[in-house]
């Protein structure tokens, strides 16, 4: 061994590591891919032999192409028009839950008088709304956007209380020392402390509201991915149904990744389990 | 009167139906250190909390001729968020004067320790930016709540060390809360004794050793033995 690694070129060490280390992250990344390609290439088999009909599992590949023509075709459309319903609830559900937790978290008074209430709101289950909104406020955006706020506004609001009456006493302490305002005392040590429950909230209230997304688009609309589904059930197209919950799901990773992206850019100095490391 | 830097007077703090102090008559004058031990719970926390105005509700009266005064206490409660050097200017917000923070990094020994997080120091190294902090406003008093309760025995003689050459070189002077006798008579001028509860200062220990004071000095053992026997008098032990 040792008499062989003598005429090997000088080069061989440092060519060998490199692409160890890119292995190591790539390992990590294929184990995740492991699963969801075995289950697509079980599926592509089972439907190819006949074992499941296809008008009802249509073949992932076949999928693949709905897609492709959807693509071509109206997909934009649709996904521009379930985007923008989403970022508008969800904005003005989460600001109006920021908003409401900063006041409910910092002051006992607040919290006597609106806890109760929002306690109650909380335990209607959010889609029992959907009649009553459509009664109201008609079938078109206004409906969907208000419902869509409404289910982006719970989590956002519970975490952001939460995340304020977590807050370490001692922390708040050392501003107190120095006299800080009440405004000072929020800018300087409240938000900053409360930042990590709030990231929690902001994320889990961004999934819900594609959730009440899909159910307002399901209800009643003419345009959308919500649309897209109903539509491929009406003409019973389940590949049009799966290409569009293979869409929904790009979409909500895509904007679940931009909020993690920015939680872990200002969240850098979280000291926390990162879990145990992977098993190579 | 007007040469003391603070002038406490405590009749009665209670709380709820408990009294926890008592009749405490308290001066601290300008560069003189001054402890006050006693067991945990006794109260002597809750005194220099008074001393530090983050305890309004008491029977009593405070004099104060201190310009600053400074607050280090028992955890470092850094801001987990903040850098090493932002959390020694916290309390100027953004704009804190970058020279000062710099000579206070060197001087608490974190040189080139400026930009890390709290999450990458030791408990002793968090400490020492704790320091730095209480020294940033350029303080009269410091006030420390058993500061070094909670490192090792080593980290903390070094930690003692640097106070005392800090509070030399700044011409601060230091008000005390330990349970540690060797830590009270090392450091202080002079040892108040504090009873169980109520209470009330038991006993004035002076030690009259200059600084640097060396730890195995005979006098510091004999006044070790005579607070133990006080301590022990007022069955705190």
């Amino acid at each position: 061994m040792t008499s062989k690694s003598k005429t090997l070129p000088l080069e061989r060490p440092a060519t060998r590591r490199a692409p160890l280390a890119l292995s190591n992250a790539w390992r990590l990344r294929l184990k995740g891919l492991a699963v969801p390609v075995l289950i697509l290439l079980l599926l592509e088999f089972v439907v190819r032999i006949g074992w499941l009909p296809s008008y009802q599992m249509p073949a992932p590949s076949e999928i693949a192409l709905t897609l492709g023509d959807l693509a071509e075709g109206p997909l934009w459309k649709h996904i521009t028009a379930s985007l923008l319903r989403v970022l508008l609830g969800f904005a003005i559900g989460a600001s109006l839950a920021l908003v409401f937790a900063a006041w409910v978290g910092l002051s006992r008074e607040a919290e006597a008088w609106l806890e109760p209430t929002f306690a109650g709101l909380r335990s209607i289950p959010s889609l029992a709304w959907v009649p009553l909104l459509l009664l109201w406020l008609g079938i078109d955006e206004t409906s969907k956007i208000v419902l869509i706020a409404i289910g982006a506004f719970f989590p956002v609001y519970l975490n952001g209380v939460a995340a304020i009456r977590n807050i370490d006493r001692k922390l708040v302490e050392v501003g107190q020392m120095y006299g800080f305002s009440h405004l000072r005392l929020v800018r300087r040590i409240l938000l900053p402390a409360a930042l990590p429950g709030l990231f929690t909230g902001l994320r889990s209230g961004l999934s819900l509201a594609w959730m009440f997304l899909v159910a307002a688009e399901l209800i009643a609309a003419t345009r959308g991915l919500g649309y897209l589904l109903s539509d491929g059930r009406e003409t019973s197209r389940p590949d049009i149904v799966l290409a569009a919950i293979i869409v929904l799901a790009l979409l909500g990773k895509l904007s679940d990744g931009l909020l993690a992206g920015l939680e872990k850019r200002l969240l850098t100095w979280r000291d926390t389990f990162n879990g145990q490391r992977a098993e190579d | 009167m007007t040469d003391h830097l603070l002038d406490i007077r405590v009749e009665r703090k209670t709380f709820a139906s408990t009294t926890v102090l008592q009749n405490i008559h308290l001066q601290l004058q300008p560069r003189e250190t001054v402890s006050l031990l006693g067991p945990s719970g006794c109260g002597k926390s809750t005194l220099l909390r008074i001393v530090a105005g983050l305890e309004q509700d008491f029977h009593g009266e405070l004099r104060s001729n201190a310009g600053e005064v400074a607050f280090v206490f028992q955890e470092p409660r850094l801001m987990p968020w903040l850098t090493v050097a932002q959390n020694i200017g916290f309390s100027a917000d953004g704009n804190y004067d970058k020279a000062w923070v710099g000579q206070l990094i060197d001087e608490v020994g974190l040189s080139g320790f400026a930009e890390a997080l709290p999450k990458a120091l030791s408990g002793g190294m968090a400490q020492r930016v704790a320091i730095a902090r209480g020294l940033y406003s350029r303080p009269d008093v410091l006030l420390l709540d058993e500061p070094f309760s909670a490192v090792d025995a080593f980290t903390r003689m070094k930690l003692q060390d640097l106070l005392l050459q800090l509070a030399e070189r700044h011409a601060i002077a230091l008000l005390l809360v330990t349970h540690d006798v060797d830590e009270a008579l090392y450091l202080s001028d002079r040892v108040l004794v504090m009873d169980n509860r109520p209470s009330r200062i038991r006993q004035e220990v002076e030690v009259p050793l200059a600084h640097p004071r060396d730890r195995r000095d005979p006098l510091l053992a004999q006044l070790k033995a005579l607070s133990l026997t006080e301590l022990q008098r007022a069955h705190v032990i």
